[in-house]
């Protein structure tokens, strides 16, 4: 078969600017958060993942992934399944307002909740007479977390469900099935995949988030740091070493994310290959 | 241009998908590739386009066009207009903008002027009745309209050769109807040689002036339509144009017997396996003593000039096919259920081994 | 049309569930996307147009919306090209370490925003692996724009790639064959047949890219030096206000780059909707 630009010598030349490329400018990064982290020993690393402060940061960080993602996953779920499969005015509007969170910058993303939220806001200023603050503490952390990473569960679902259509879940009503066990034993076998990697988008973007989260944390050592505060924290205390060790661990995990995708796509394609 | 291919092979990885070919195509021929799925009919007319090398072997193999050696020359150096089967029409473009693409890519130097093109264009649309249509965009045609403008497209660059792969595979029965007679048309008046592809056998004998009949990368026979018909080199070929009627039983002492049909045969003794299409059984009400073959009808449908009839029988292992005249139809007063002797008017025989053919008309 | 019609009689629907997702969605776009920004309005009505004015065309916003543009506009244009070639290349070609080239394009998404700026700031200053290389060169990368482009350019190349990508894929080789048989040279092949088909791809993702690098914060702000009128952003110029607990100030601006990022979503989706009803004759 010949096709347009087969010729060996455009073939050679374009996948070889492509790999020098991509290694100068994707790989090299990657191999010097690890050459940085470790630049001083494996032992200077691991105090510097073990220090008190560190720890806090990562137990925060955990802990805001963990909650944000069961908000993300049932309002994705929620917002696939009304959007294909049903047809009613507005539908266009809901998927293009999902959008949102990704076009709006994470710093002004923080800002709008710090105005609501923040004591000078019109909820902020009601919850302070009941003495809640949410801003500058994890509640505030854990908003701003959702407001960005809420697309992504929905992003990943609506396109899968678009192409796979209502037919199953309608031979299952026919045949008596409720709603509930519809959704468990018919929808949810066909787009588990496409959720679980929902999740782990969504995971990697709650650890990660730096922008939103710095503008309503207020960044307090050992109270509301999160793993990537606490890193600039430490870069600009020209600590580098230390700042690397935690950028070591949230590399870390894009790498698994990584792995992850390439996992789920290499069983979909072998799926696809036998049906 | 006529064309000529000597010993084209192709190995796709370790399948064969073509053993080594040889054919001549005359300057001006429509020749037909015909065969079931995967016996290799794309995979020649991709060769010859030059969309697909040949095999590099020991002893390579040479595609003439004419006088010229075009096997190492490149696809778009080789001057032939291809007719893809879901058509490849550019979707970004508009019906006017794809049959002028072959021109505006011209070099300097060849290329008409664009009040030429233009001309030439509109020409070529008006041939295939689409002038009208020239500022649509492929999406807002008919499938039978988006094949015009493939072949309006093809042909702008004036090819001398024109390869079509299952041309009208993709449209209804009457669309293909009107597209094939148009093609004939199309091919006497402007005089190129043509080659397509086709599985359908129907299409095959109307078209062309001669079919190539494959079967597992190989070539059976190669023929003009009548003679294919009439005589078939072996038992693929026959089975492949047409529906066939099997006989099978054991002959002794110049008689064929198969459960309690018996039949009179000039053959010697042994197990026999006979061969007959419709038209050449004949239906009647009593035995004779040539033969005794006794039948039921199972199932009778009327199509066109002929009427279809099943007959099934213990001794038959697969039902036959009979069509008779509406005269004969009317004359018997044929029905379901009814009891009936068939006669066969002519058979043939393709022993295993030899592959030789034997036939033998009987007079009725 | 039909199921349309069922909307109208209000007949029931065939599948469960409607008013539950209906309820869930609804109430949560409310409450976490559009409840903020009334809270962006409120603040914003505190001020005067004249004041308001006033602050989003100050001289050092003003320089920061220059620099933040510029280099964003810069970014999407190379990742235009980069991006291109490295979707072409990862779908017409076979070669060793193709799927891991494949998954490293994920890289910038998956990686964060801060660490991907503290460790581009540690390779491109005078010190680092790649600014050690360029400096004694003279080419000057950290502390200046060219380090801004930079970071830009590093967190949104998946844009382009994963949106060219597909549609590279879905490219029969038909296409490619009719032109060639044609008689279209590769290169005149490639501009006439294909950059026609992948276009609206590529416009999109180098939209969405030079979006993302508008809004960019995390990567930006350890490469950029940070100087008034020179290396400063316009998320910078947000941040360093609400440090200075100017309120109305940040949102001033604030506004300008949410009003300038939705407008721009809302072209891009309305452009390529405009291209896909073409390319499927209305019917997709
Ligand atoms: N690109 C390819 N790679 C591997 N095998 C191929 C390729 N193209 C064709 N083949 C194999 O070569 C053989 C001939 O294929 P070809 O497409 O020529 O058949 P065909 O006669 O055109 O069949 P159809 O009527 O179904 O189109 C088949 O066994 C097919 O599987
Ligand atoms: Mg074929």
């Amino acid at each position: 078969m010949r096709r347009i630009g087969d010729a060996p010598l455009i073939r050679r030349l374009l996948i070889a600017t492509a790999l020098v490329l991509s290694a100068l400018f994707l790989l090299l990064p990657l191999v010097a958060i690890f050459a940085q982290a470790f630049s001083q020993g494996v032992m200077v690393f691991w105090t510097n993942v073990s220090n008190t402060f560190t720890l806090h940061a990562i137990g925060l960080t955990l802990m805001i992934a963990l909650l944000t993602i069961p908000v993300c996953l049932v309002f994705g779920v929620a917002l696939a399944w009304l959007v294909t499969r049903f047809s009613f005015p507005g539908r266009r509007i809901l998927q293009t307002l999902i959008d949102i969170p990704f076009a709006v910058s994470p710093v002004v993303a923080g800002l709008i909740y710090l105005l609501l939220y923040g004591r000078n806001g019109w909820i902020g200023s009601w919850l302070d007479t009941y003495d809640i603050q949410l801003m500058f503490a994890w509640p505030g952390i854990l908003m701003v977390t959702i407001f960005v990473t809420c697309p992504f569960v929905a992003r990943e679902l609506i396109p899968l469900m678009q192409a796979q259509g209502s037919r199953e879940e309608e031979a299952a009503v026919t045949l008596g099935a409720s709603g509930w066990t519809t959704f468990r034993r018919v929808t949810l076998p066909n787009i588990r995949w496409a959720l679980l990697y929902g999740v782990i988008l969504t995971n990697a973007r709650a650890v990660g988030e730096f922008g939103a989260v710095s503008v309503v944390s207020g960044a307090i050592r050992g109270q509301t740091n999160t793993l990537p505060l606490h890193l600039e924290q430490l870069y600009q205390d020209y600590n580098a070493v230390g700042a690397f060790a935690c950028a070591a661990l949230l590399a870390l995990i894009a790498l698994l994310t990584l792995a992850a995708k390439a996992g789920l796509e290499w069983r979909a394609s072998r799926r696809e290959a036998f049906a | 241009m006529s064309i000529r291919l000597n010993n084209i092979a192709k190995h796709f990885g370790n399948t064969q998908a073509l053993e080594p070919i040889n054919l001549d195509i005359h300057e001006g021929e429509l020749v037909g590739l015909l065969g079931p799925s995967g016996s290799g009919k794309t995979t020649l007319l991709r060769i010859i386009a030059g969309l697909e090398n040949a095999d590099r072997t020991a002893q390579p193999g040479q595609i003439l066009f004419g006088d010229r050696d075009v096997t190492n020359v490149h696809v778009r150096d080789r001057r032939i207009g291809f007719v893809f089967q879901h058509y490849a029409l550019f979707r970004h473009m508009s019906v006017y903008d794809n049959v002028a693409f072959g021109l505006t890519v011209l070099s300097r130097k060849r290329r008409p002027s664009s009040g030429e093109i233009r001309a030439r264009v509109f020409r070529l649309l008006e041939m295939v009745k689409l002038e009208h249509l020239a500022d649509r965009y492929p999406a807002q045609l008919s499938g039978g309209q988006q094949q015009r403008v493939s072949l309006a497209r093809a042909l702008a660059v004036e090819p001398e050769v024109l390869l079509l792969d299952e041309p009208f595979g993709a449209l209804d029965a009457k669309v293909r109807q009107e597209l094939r007679r148009w093609l004939r048309h199309l091919h006497d008046e402007l005089n190129f040689t043509s080659v397509f592809v086709t599985h359908d056998q129907e299409e095959a004998l109307e078209l062309s002036d001669r079919v190539v009949v494959m079967s597992n990368g190989r070539i059976e026979q190669i023929d003009t339509p009548d003679e294919l018909y009439r005589t078939p080199k072996n038992r693929f070929v026959f089975e492949f144009l047409g529906d066939v009627n099997h006989l099978e039983g054991k002959v002794s002492n110049g008689v064929l017997t198969c459960g309690d049909a018996y039949w009179h045969v000039d053959l010697p003794d042994g197990h026999e396996e006979l061969l007959l299409r419709p038209h050449e059984v004949r239906l009647t009400e009593q035995p004779t003593s040539e033969s005794h073959l006794p039948v039921t009808i199972t199932a009778i449908s009327p199509v066109g000039a002929e009427v279809r009839v099943e007959l099934e029988a213990d001794w038959l292992a697969q039902p036959w096919l009979a069509t008779v005249r509406h005269t004969d139809f009317e004359h018997l007063a044929l029905r379901r259920g009814q009891r009936l002797f068939a006669h066969p008017r002519h058979w043939r025989r393709f022993p295993k081994v030899t592959e030789k053919t034997t036939e033998q008309t009987r007079v009725a | 049309m039909s199921q349309l019609a069922t909307w109208r009689t209000g007949s029931t629907r065939v599948l469960p569930g409607f008013g539950l997702s209906m309820g869930i969605s609804v109430l949560f776009i409310s409450l976490v996307l559009l409840l903020p920004i009334t809270g962006l309005f409120g603040q914003l009505a505190e001020l005067s147009l004249a004041e308001y004015f006033a602050i989003i065309t100050e001289g050092r916003v003003v320089a920061s919306y220059m620099v933040t543009i510029g280099a964003a506009a810069v970014a999407a244009l190379v990742n235009a090209i980069f991006g291109l070639l490295l979707a072409w290349v990862l779908v017409r070609y076979e070669f060793p370490g193709k799927r891991l080239l494949d998954a490293l394009m994920d890289l910038p998404f998956a990686l964060p925003t801060a660490v991907a700026g503290i460790t581009l700031a540690t390779l491109y200053a005078g010190s680092g692996w790649m600014g050690g290389l360029l400096e004694p060169l003279g080419f000057q990368v950290a502390y200046t724009w060219v380090g801004i482009a930079l970071a830009m350019a590093f967190t949104s190349i998946p844009f382009v790639v994963r949106t060219v990508q597909p549609v590279l894929e879905d490219l029969p080789a038909e296409v490619d064959e009719a032109a060639m048989s044609l008689g279209a040279t590769d290169g005149v092949a490639f501009r006439r047949v294909i950059l026609p088909h992948i276009w609206p791809a590529l416009v999109t993702g180098t939209g969405l890219a030079f979006v993302r690098s508008l809004g960019e914060f995390g990567a930006i702000i350890f490469i950029a030096g940070n100087m008034p009128y020179e290396t400063e952003i316009t998320a910078l110029m947000i941040f360093v206000k609400l440090q200075e607990y100017d309120y109305a100030g940040a949102s001033a601006i604030a506004s300008v780059v949410l009003f300038v990022s939705l407008a721009l979503l809302l072209a891009i989706n309305i452009w390529q909707g405009r291209f896909v009803r073409r390319l499927h004759g209305g019917k997709g």
